[in-house]
C-alpha cells in the first residue's frame, strides 16, 4: 500500500503531519514524532522576537474536546535558527515552519528570516483564536487582512510554498480562501482551533483557563473541519493543496479528510487521546481501509467527494 | 442513554480537567513548607504529580506527597509566586487539582530500597517508602537538607517498619555534615547494598545519585523536574534533549539508563518559552 503524497514537489512518505502547537518545540522532539511515524512535522508558531504565552491552566481536555489558550509562546528567531538548523543536519521528514506575527509587515519580516532556514513549506498562522485580547480579531477573519498577509509573505518566500492556516470561525471560509489564492497562496491548512470556547469550574465559579477562553480541538470538532476543507477545496476548484487538520483520531477520519479535499493530514490533539503512536496507528488504519476497499494509492482519494462516482 | 450519561459525567477518567476542592487540612512542616490535605483520592502512585491550580493565579505541577485512596496530600515549598500565594490559604479555601500524571516508582515485594531525598523531595520519597513498606520492603531512608530546620518527614520515616533513617545537613546542624549522597556512597560500598535506589531532590543531587548507582551497578529511579504546562503530553514544554521525550509522560520518574541518555540531565533545562538555561 502506497501512502506517500507529493505536495508542491515535496514527498511525504505518509500523509500524516504533526500539527502546529503540539509537542514540537525542539529538533529532538520533531525527531521523536517522526520516529513515531509522522510523515512530516510542523513547528510551533515561530515569532521574530520573544513572545510570552498565557499563565496556566492553558490546556484542558475531556474525552470529547480539548481547550487551549497557551498563547503562542516562543523564544524568537535565535531559537528557531538553532532548532531548525539542528533538525536539518539529520532530516528524517519534511519540515513545515509555522510563522506568526502581530502586523502584516512583521509577517513579511518573520518570513524573510525563516525562509533562510530552508523549511519545506511555510505555514502562516493568521487564525489563532486565543490571543484576541492582545491582537484583536485574527487576520483570517477578514478577506482584506488575510489577503494582505498572504501577499506580504509571498513577496519574500521565494521558492518555498506558502500555506495559509485558516480559521473556521468565519461566515464564509471559502471567500477567505479565494482571496488568499488570488494573493498567491500555494495551499491551505484547514482548520485552526474552533470557538473560542470556555469551561467553568463549578465550585469556584471561575473559568478554568487563565485566559478564560481557548481554542477548541479534539474529536468533537472533526465535522466542522470536514465541512471547512470541503468549502476551501470547492472555492479554489481543487487546485491548491490542503493540509486538513482538526479532530482526526483514526485512519477512517483521515480518509474522510482526504475525500473532503485534503492532501495531508494534520494530527495534534489526538496524541492526548491515543498516545504518541497515533501517527503509526492512523497510517495502519488507512492502509487497512484502502486494502479492503481496493484503493491502490491514497492520492486518488483527495477531493473524492467532489467528483461523480459510478455506483458499485 | 445511561451509557451516554456515564460517559459524560466528570468521572475520574477525565483527569485532564481540573476540579476545585476545599483545603481540608494544613500542616506547617517548616517555615516555608506546608502540607495541604484534600478529601479526595486521584489514585496517584508514588512519584506521580498533579497540577495544582490556584484560581486567578496560576497552575503548577507538584509531586503527590500521599494518596491513600481517601485523601490526597501535597507538600510544597513557598518559593515562587504561586506557591507563596498558596501558602496564605486557609482551611476551606478552594484549590484545583487534576491528574495524576506521569510515571511512578516501581519495586518488587521484600526488596531492599534506599531512598535519597533532598529538600522537599522528602515528601514523595516518604510516599514511596510508606507504600513499599506495605509490600514488605526493607528501607534505608537518607534525608538531606541545607540545615536542621529544613529537614522534612523525619518522624514519619521513623514510624515505618524495617526502616533505617540517616540524615545529612550541609551545615552539620543534624546528622552527617555534608551531602546525603555521601551517605549513599557509603551504603553502596557496604555489605548492605540495596536492590534499588530511589531519589527525589535537586538535579545536582540526582546526577550524583545516578553516577554512584552506575558505578556500583545498582538500579535506580530518579524523579526529574522540567517546566510543565499541560501535564499530559500535548504542549511539549517538558521535552528533553536529545531524545525528544516528554517528561510529563515518559517521566517524571525515570530509570537510570534513560536518565543517563538524556544529555541535558544535569546541564540545562528549558523555560516556558523553550529557551535553554544552564543548571
Amino acid at each position: 500500500m502506497n501512502l506517500s503524497q507529493t505536495v508542491r514537489g515535496v514527498t511525504f512518505f505518509n500523509p500524516t503531519v504533526l500539527a502546529s502547537g503540539i509537542w514540537g518545540i525542539t529538533a529532538s522532539s520533531w525527531r521523536r514524532v517522526a520516529a513515531n511515524g509522522a510523515g512530516g512535522i510542523t513547528t510551533k508558531s515561530l515569532w521574530l522576537a520573544e513572545h510570552k504565552g498565557h499563565p496556566n491552566p492553558t490546556i484542558i481536555s475531556t474525552e470529547h474536546w480539548t481547550l487551549n489558550a497557551v498563547g503562542v509562546p516562543d523564544a524568537g528567531i535565535e531559537k528557531a535558527r538553532e532548532e531548525i538548523g539542528d533538525f536539518n543536519k539529520k532530516k528524517l521528514v519534511p519540515l513545515i515552519a509555522n510563522i506568526i506575527a502581530n502586523t502584516v509587515d512583521n509577517y513579511g519580516k518573520t518570513a524573510v528570516e525563516i525562509v533562510k532556514l530552508k523549511p519545506d513549506f511555510l505555514e502562516v498562522n493568521i487564525s489563532c483564536p486565543n490571543v484576541e485580547d492582545e491582537f484583536g480579531k485574527p487576520f483570517a477573519c477578514s478577506v482584506r487582512d488575510a489577503s494582505a498577509v498572504t501577499k506580504a509573505v509571498k513577496a519574500v518566500s521565494g521558492k518555498i510554498p506558502v500555506f495559509i492556516k485558516l480559521s473556521p470561525n468565519v461566515d464564509d471560509i471559502g471567500s477567505i480562501a479565494s482571496a488568499c489564492a488570488e494573493a498567491g497562496a500555494d495551499g491551505f491548512t484547514v482548520i485552526n482551533t474552533v470557538g473560542p470556547g470556555m469551561a467553568i469550574d463549578l465550585r469556584s465559579r471561575r473559568p478554568i483557563l487563565a485566559n478564560k477562553v481557548g481554542g477548541m480541538s479534539g474529536p468533537a470538532i472533526k465535522p466542522i473541519a470536514v465541512r471547512c476543507i470541503a468549502d476551501v477545496y470547492r472555492s479554489t476548484n481543487g487546485k491548491l493543496p490542503i493540509i486538513g487538520t482538526g479532530g482526526v483520531m483514526t485512519g477512517e477520519d483521515a480518509i474522510e479528510f482526504l475525500l473532503a479535499g485534503a492532501s495531508l493530514i494534520g494530527i495534534g490533539t489526538a496524541i492526548a487521546y491515543r498516545g504518541a503512536e497515533v501517527f503509526r496507528l492512523v497510517c495502519e488504519e488507512m492502509t487497512a481501509w484502502c486494502e479492503t476497499e481496493g484503493v491502490k494509492k491514497i492520492s486518488e482519494l483527495t477531493g473524492g467527494m467532489h467528483r461523480e462516482r459510478a455506483s458499485r | 442513554m445511561t451509557e451516554i450519561l456515564r460517559r459524560c459525567s466528570r468521572s475520574s477518567a477525565q483527569k485532564n480537567l481540573p476540579r476545585t476542592y476545599p483545603v481540608a487540612g494544613i500542616r506547617k512542616e517548616t517555615t516555608h513548607v506546608h502540607t495541604f490535605t484534600f478529601n479526595v483520592s486521584l489514585g496517584a502512585k508514588p512519584g506521580q504529580f498533579v497540577m495544582v491550580w490556584l484560581p486567578g493565579v496560576d497552575e503548577v505541577p507538584m509531586s503527590v506527597a500521599n494518596d491513600d485512596g481517601k485523601k490526597l496530600q501535597i507538600t510544597f515549598f513557598a518559593v515562587g509566586d504561586t506557591t507563596k500565594k498558596l501558602a496564605t490559604l486557609k482551611k476551606g479555601d478552594l484549590v484545583g487539582l487534576r491528574g495524576p500524571f506521569g510515571t511512578h516508582y516501581e519495586w518488587k515485594p521484600k526488596q531492599h530500597l534506599a531512598l535519597v531525598a533532598g529538600g522537599y523531595g522528602a515528601a514523595p520519597m516518604f510516599f514511596a517508602a510508606s507504600e513499599a513498606a506495605k509490600d514488605g520492603c526493607t528501607l534505608t531512608a537518607i534525608v538531606g537538607a541545607r540545615a536542621k530546620e529544613h529537614l522534612l518527614y523525619l518522624d514519619a520515616f521513623k514510624r515505618l517498619p524495617r526502616t533505617t533513617l540517616s540524615v545529612a545537613t550541609d551545615d552539620g546542624s543534624q546528622g552527617h555534615k555534608g551531602y546525603n549522597v555521601e551517605l549513599l556512597a557509603e551504603l553502596l560500598k557496604s555489605k548492605k547494598k540495596p536492590d534499588q535506589v530511589f531519589a527525589c531532590g535537586p538535579e545536582r543531587m540526582l546526577v550524583k545519585v545516578s553516577d554512584l548507582c552506575f558505578q556500583h551497578a545498582v538500579p535506580c529511579q530518579l524523579s526529574l523536574e522540567r517546566y510543565m504546562k499541560c501535564g499530559y503530553g500535548l504542549c511539549g514544554n517538558c521535552v528533553v534533549d536529545p531524545l525528544g521525550i516528554r517528561l510529563c509522560t515518559d517521566g517524571p520518574v525515570v530509570k537510570n539508563d534513560l536518565a543517563r541518555s538524556i544529555t541535558e540531565f544535569g546541564k540545562y533545562h528549558r523555560d516556558h518559552l523553550g529557551k535553554k538555561h544552564s543548571l
